[in-house]
């Protein structure tokens, strides 16, 4: 009986051996450990054998049993990953194939830097006010300390608006963000006319310059200003707010520099240039060999401002300073072509 | 304004000073110098990584190789009739130059020349320009054999040195050019190209540049040069005050008018140094008389006018000269230097004299009484003028003059009869001129003195710096201000080359801007803002729109921005409308008006991408235009949106997809209005739109309120645009009316038990709108029905003729676990009110 069991065994094992698949091995399963198969007959068998030999044989068909059924599930493991290596092999792709593309929605760049820079500044505590595009010469210029027919004024070539009847307040499409300082001033003075609070606000908008439309120029464009109106401000915390804020938008560690310059609304002026970060200063064709970019202008603001403001400049001072966000773009990223913002064409758009 | 290095050294110090020190300096304080052009100074090599400063052009002279020569004679070639050799002698050797220069050419042959001309001689290895090349080329000259004759050197002209870009001839020197000596030590240059502020107008001029460069270093400003005597010669004759008088009728357009006298004067080129400068500062050479009287302006600031004075006087008859400063005639004519004739307006101001006008004041001379070659005395005339009067007439006959660009930026009064006196110098010396004795001044109206009150408070309160009286007013000082301490204030008078310093407050301010360039910018500390935080408001409007371009985004949707000024014409393909905002000076015909709708910039955009991809999605947010009378227009905010092409990407394996159409974009805003958190939202079909197609397009409306339509473009609008096949879908909202809306900002609780879902399909007629449909399954199912969603619309003839049927996925819900019998009294709830009230049958 051993001896059948010893061949039982040596039978059913190498059988085992050919085993490839999931069904082979159930086949195999049935065959060699299912009721019918041989061992089991063995088993079924023992009631018959002599006491001295039953429990032997038990024994013995026991240790097959688990022999054959651990050899079993090891096959069965082996198996497995074989038709799973199989699957996986037949199932590789080429990854190299083009992805498929979805038709996503973009912000305006523009739009993405107005954010940007707004988001900084409404950080610094200034908030945006925003105002209307087309305005009056009062608003534009006479209130921003641009007197009629000054020459300043050759600075800001103006579409003017078609009228009935011509006035010395002629309509045009605003020049520059400031007349939004005149209203927003107006309005906070009319709060409290006793003792106007501060304020500090950015004024995001289109402008508009009479200018012809090429490479490097435009009828229209974003400006963004900062205004900061108080009972204690000064240039030094005008050189100050810029440096936190060119910091934040260019990064840590752009230098920067303030030159003497000349705008109508304020005074002392300056503009500022941020050393160049295309070439970080070495010259290149962005800073046009200079080792620095011109990204804003600055001052405190002119005591005939803060007056029509109706805000007494013996008491308040404050200073404002604008920049393009158009124009930090095209340093930023490259873009040599002006006309490319309001061009909506999605090839250029598609790359922000 | 372009200043040559050599001709602010007359008047400064600028010894250790490189180029590049000097023209950052005048950028921080205001002269911002856009570009340095070198003309023969070394020019600075910037190692690899060292960083730029300014933009540089230009070349430097080698001073071993390009020096200062004498041309001795000038013989004829032997073999080549257009070129000459000239016997030179370069202050070591006698060399043989060929040359073909043609200014030169008419000495050929003429034996030793009693005067050896001097010129500028280029050695052989010396970096030049190409004399022959187009535009600035750079050559290393080269032994060569021409017309068998060794060349090996040459004599320069001005573009092979880079003193013009182009020139006809070689350069010859002013007589007592030091033969030998290295033309760089001669007359090497570098330009500096200054922007001139409009509040700047008084360093307009070499002597103003040199002021402030003497303020910024803390040197001396050199003394000007003295005025020149009138010659014994003319002391006998007539002084200028009894040959002429002046007459100002307007002294605020006129505050001061003075004339010198000179005769006898010869007219002929200036020396060579000046016709260099001259050219250098971006003038050309004319005569010598013309060229005093512009030297004269760029160095000290004043324009000159040159009257031949013949001329006035034979109009005068011979009898005394009455000058006359007034108003022009309207219609009164005036023929220009520039030869053009020019109709006057009333609003311009001449200089005339008994016959008519002589010259535009402040603007340009007359042709009349101009100077020519036959000129033999000159009437110099030094004026002050109105400077706004001068900026409004110079752009009205569109005359920008060098005159005029000085005057319409302020030149103070005082500088007038300086002016006269330092150009009759310089034509006494260039022309042999006999100055005249006698002077005529009138100055009728002097500028007041600019006296300004300054404390240290003041400086602290606006600059942020602590300073003393003292150190305020050594700071002034160095700008000529003059200053007294008076209390515990600064008194501070402004010196008579400005007219920028005001009074009161702003006067205080135009001190405060000196202080601060004088003191430097870069020294003032940099501090945070410590004034009171304003309160906080925020912007809502502004919020909101930027949250609305989000959900557009997100909806997939691109951003365009586009230009605010259109065409009636290109408008009207989607708007009628006449009344517009119109520009009174457009660009260009196609950007004559303000837009009135959104839509139509939407449109113009898809029509210029159409050809360049397969589906497109833009949103525009902005305002539009809308005129009124005596009003400024109106700006309301809109959005539009527009779409066409394909509904998804195409791919490899996915090659079709189907066009966007109406229910894609109803789709999106429904999206885009819940995303807002808009409720009781109902969409009615329209044909109310001018350029929406009448059986596409639908209005969509909260309660009653219609809040904006979208649809097909319309197929004869369409027709006029160069688009595609595909559809059209555009929308448009008016910003203010959506925002006006008050949103729900509950939310529908989100139930643990589960759902039950099931489809239903209903048959109605045709004209039962499928809005009804749904809104009578959410009334009858309340609460219980969670949510409705079409999923089929099916017409077939076994439904039969004018029916459809809509099959619908309801999922009920509620705060129980629903049982099939639940759902099952629902479902017939539902059913049994369709039946009843649309005539509905449910299709098993």
């Amino acid at each position: 009986m051993l001896d059948k069991l010893n061949q039982i065994e040596k039978e059913a094992l190498e059988s085992l051996q050919s085993v490839a698949d999931a069904a082979a091995l159930e086949a195999w399963r049935v065959a060699n450990l299912g009721r019918s198969s041989p061992l089991m007959s063995v088993f079924s068998g023992l009631g018959k054998l002599s006491k001295e030999e039953k429990p032997v044989v038990g024994q013995a068909a026991n240790q097959v049993k688990v022999k054959l059924e651990a050899e079993f599930e090891s096959q069965a493991q082996a198996v497995k990953s074989a038709a799973l290596a199989k699957s996986l092999a037949e199932e590789k792709l080429d990854v190299t194939l083009p992805g498929r593309a979805k038709f996503v929605g973009r912000l305006h760049p523009s739009t993405q830097q107005l954010r940007r820079v707004l988001s900084i500044l409404a950080e610094m505590g200034f908030q945006v006010y925003t105002s209307r595009e087309v305005e009056t010469d009062e608003y534009n210029f006479q209130l921003l300390n641009f007197p009629p027919d000054h020459p300043a004024r050759d600075m800001q070539d103006t579409f003017f608006i078609k009228t009935d009847v011509e006035t010395d307040n002629p309509l045009l499409m605003r020049t520059h963000t400031s007349p939004g300082q005149i209203h927003a001033m107006r309005q906070f003075v009319a709060t409290n006319p006793s003792d106007p609070p501060p304020i500090r606000i950015a004024l995001p908008g289109m402008c508009f310059r009479y200018e012809q439309i090429t490479a490097r120029s435009e009828v229209q464009f974003n400006q963004v200003e900062g205004l900061a109106v108080g009972k204690n401000i000064t240039f030094a915390d005008l050189k100050g707010t810029i440096a936190d804020f060119v910091r934040r938008m260019f990064g840590e560690g752009a230098r920067l520099r303030f030159r003497a310059s000349y705008f109508p609304f304020t005074e002392p002026s300056a503009e500022v240039d941020v050393e160049c970060f295309v070439c970080g200063g070495k010259g290149c064709a962005v800073c046009k060999n200079s080792g620095w970019l011109e990204i804003l202008g600055c001052g405190m603001v002119h005591p005939n401002v803060l007056t029509a403001g109706g805000y007494d400049p013996k008491i308040y001072s404050g200073f404002a300073w604008g920049m393009g966000p158009e124009r930090q773009l095209m340093l930023r990223n490259k873009i040599n072509d002006i006309r490319y913002f309001w061009g909506n064409d999605a090839r250029f758009l598609e790359q922000f | 304004m372009k200043i040559p290095i050599s001709w602010l050294k007359d008047f400064i110090d600028l010894d250790g000073l490189s180029v590049e020190d000097i023209a950052r300096k005048l950028t921080l304080a205001g002269m911002e110098v856009d570009e340095i052009l070198y003309v023969g100074l070394p020019m600075p090599i910037y190692k690899d990584g060292e960083k730029h400063e300014f933009k540089t052009n230009g070349i430097g002279w080698d001073r071993e190789k390009i020096v200062v020569a004498e041309v001795r004679e000038v013989k004829p070639h032997p073999n080549a009739d257009k070129l000459t050799l000239l016997d030179l002698y370069d202050g070591e050797k006698d060399q043989v130059v060929l040359t073909g220069a043609p200014n030169i050419f008419h000495l050929k042959g003429a034996g030793k020349l009693d005067q050896p001309l001097k010129v500028a001689y280029a050695k052989e290895g010396a970096t030049l320009y190409d004399g022959h090349a187009d535009g600035q080329v750079l050559m290393t000259l080269k032994r060569a054999k021409i017309r068998g004759v060794d060349s090996y050197s040459m004599v320069c002209s001005e573009k092979e040195l880079g003193i013009t870009e182009e020139s006809d001839g070689i350069i010859l020197l002013d007589d007592d050019a030091p033969t030998g000596m290295p033309l760089a030590d001669y007359m090497g240059d570098a330009v500096l190209d200054i922007s001139i502020l409009p509040n700047m107008g008084r360093v307009a001029n070499v002597v103003g540049v040199a002021r402030e460069l003497a303020a910024l270093l803390g040197r001396e400003l050199k003394a000007q040069s003295p005025e020149a005597a009138a010659q014994p010669a003319t002391l006998n004759l007539q002084p200028v005050n009894e040959l002429v008088e002046i007459e100002i009728t307007n002294p605020e357009l006129n505050p001061r008018f003075t004339f010198g006298l000179i005769r006898d004067v010869e007219i002929k080129a200036s020396p060579y140094e000046i016709q260099r400068r001259l050219k250098l500062a971006g003038m050309r050479p004319i005569s010598n008389i013309v060229d005093a009287t512009n030297y004269a302006m760029l160095e000290l600031g004043q324009p000159l006018h040159a009257f031949d004075y013949d001329v006035l006087s034979a109009r005068a008859g011979g009898k005394k000269i009455k000058i006359t400063t007034r108003a022009a005639k309207d219609g009164e004519k005036i023929s220009t230097l520039d030869g053009a004739e020019r109709t006057l307006t009333a609003s311009n101001v001449l200089v005339g004299d008994a016959q008519g006008a002589l010259a535009l004041a402040g603007v340009m001379g007359g042709l009349e009484s101009e100077v020519t070659d036959q000129t033999k005395n000159i009437l110099l005339e030094g004026a002050a003028w109105n400077f706004i009067n001068v900026r409004k007439t110079a752009r009205q006959h569109n005359l920008p003059s060098e005159a005029s660009f000085r005057f319409s930026r302020g030149v103070h009064p005082a500088l007038a009869d300086q002016g006269v006196k330092l150009g009759l110098r310089y034509i006494a010396e260039w022309a042999n001129g006999k100055i005249a004795a006698g002077f005529v001044d009138e100055y009728p109206l002097k500028p007041k003195d600019a006296v300004v009150r300054i404390s240290t408070r003041d400086v602290k309160r606006s600059l942020g710096i602590d300073l003393t009286l003292e150190q305020i007013s050594e700071a002034l000082a160095r700008l000529e201000f003059k200053c007294e301490i008076v209390e515990d204030e600064l008194q501070v008078t402004a010196p008579n080359h400005r007219l920028d310093i005001g009074e009161g407050v702003v006067g205080v301010a135009d001190v405060l801007e000196e202080i601060a360039r004088s003191y430097g910018y870069d020294n003032i500390p940099t501090s945070s803002l410590a004034d009171a935080l304003p309160p906080q408001l925020g912007n809502p409007v502004h919020e909101w729109e930027e949250h609305l371009r989000d959900l557009l985004v997100a909806l997939g949707f691109q951003e365009i921005v586009s230009y605010r000024m259109t065409s009636v014409e290109k408008e009207s393909r989607v708007v009628r409308c006449d009344d517009y905002v119109q520009l009174a000076n457009p660009i260009a015909p196609e950007k004559s008006v303000l837009r009135r709708s959104l839509a139509a910039s939407v449109l113009d955009a898809l029509e210029k991408n159409v050809r360049n991809g397969e589906s497109f999605s833009f949103f525009e947010i902005g305002p539009v235009f809308v005129p009124r009378k005596n009003e400024l227009p109106d700006e309301p905010r809109k959005l539009a949106l527009v779409m066409s092409g394909l509904r998804e990407a195409t791919a490899w394996d996915a090659k079709d997809s189907a066009q966007l159409d109406f229910f894609d974009m109803k789709g999106r805003l429904e999206l885009l209005l819940s995303g807002l958190r808009l409720t009781n939202i109902s969409y009615a079909a329209s044909d109310s739109s001018h350029y929406l197609h009448p059986g596409k397009c639908a209005e969509i409306k909260i309660g009653e309120k219609i809040i904006g339509a979208f649809g097909e473009l319309h197929p004869l609008v369409k027709e006029k645009y160069e688009l595609s096949e595909a559809p059209v879908l555009a929308a448009e909202f008016d910003l203010a009316t959506l925002r006006a809306l008050n949103p729900t900002y509950g939310i529908t609780p989100v139930s643990e038990f589960p759902p039950v879902y099931e489809d239903i399909a209903v048959v109605v007629d045709e004209t039962v709108p499928a809005e009804k449909v749904e809104a009578l399954i959410r009334q009858t199912g309340g609460r219980s029905v969670a949510n409705v969603r079409l999923f089929d619309l099916y017409r077939d003839e076994k439904i039969g003729a004018g029916k459809k049927s809509l099959a619908y996925n309801l999922t009920y819900q509620a705060e129980k676990t629903l049982t099939d019998s639940d759902a099952a009294a629902i479902r017939n709830k539902i059913v049994k009110r369709l039946e009843k009230e649309l005539g509905a049958k449910l299709r098993s």
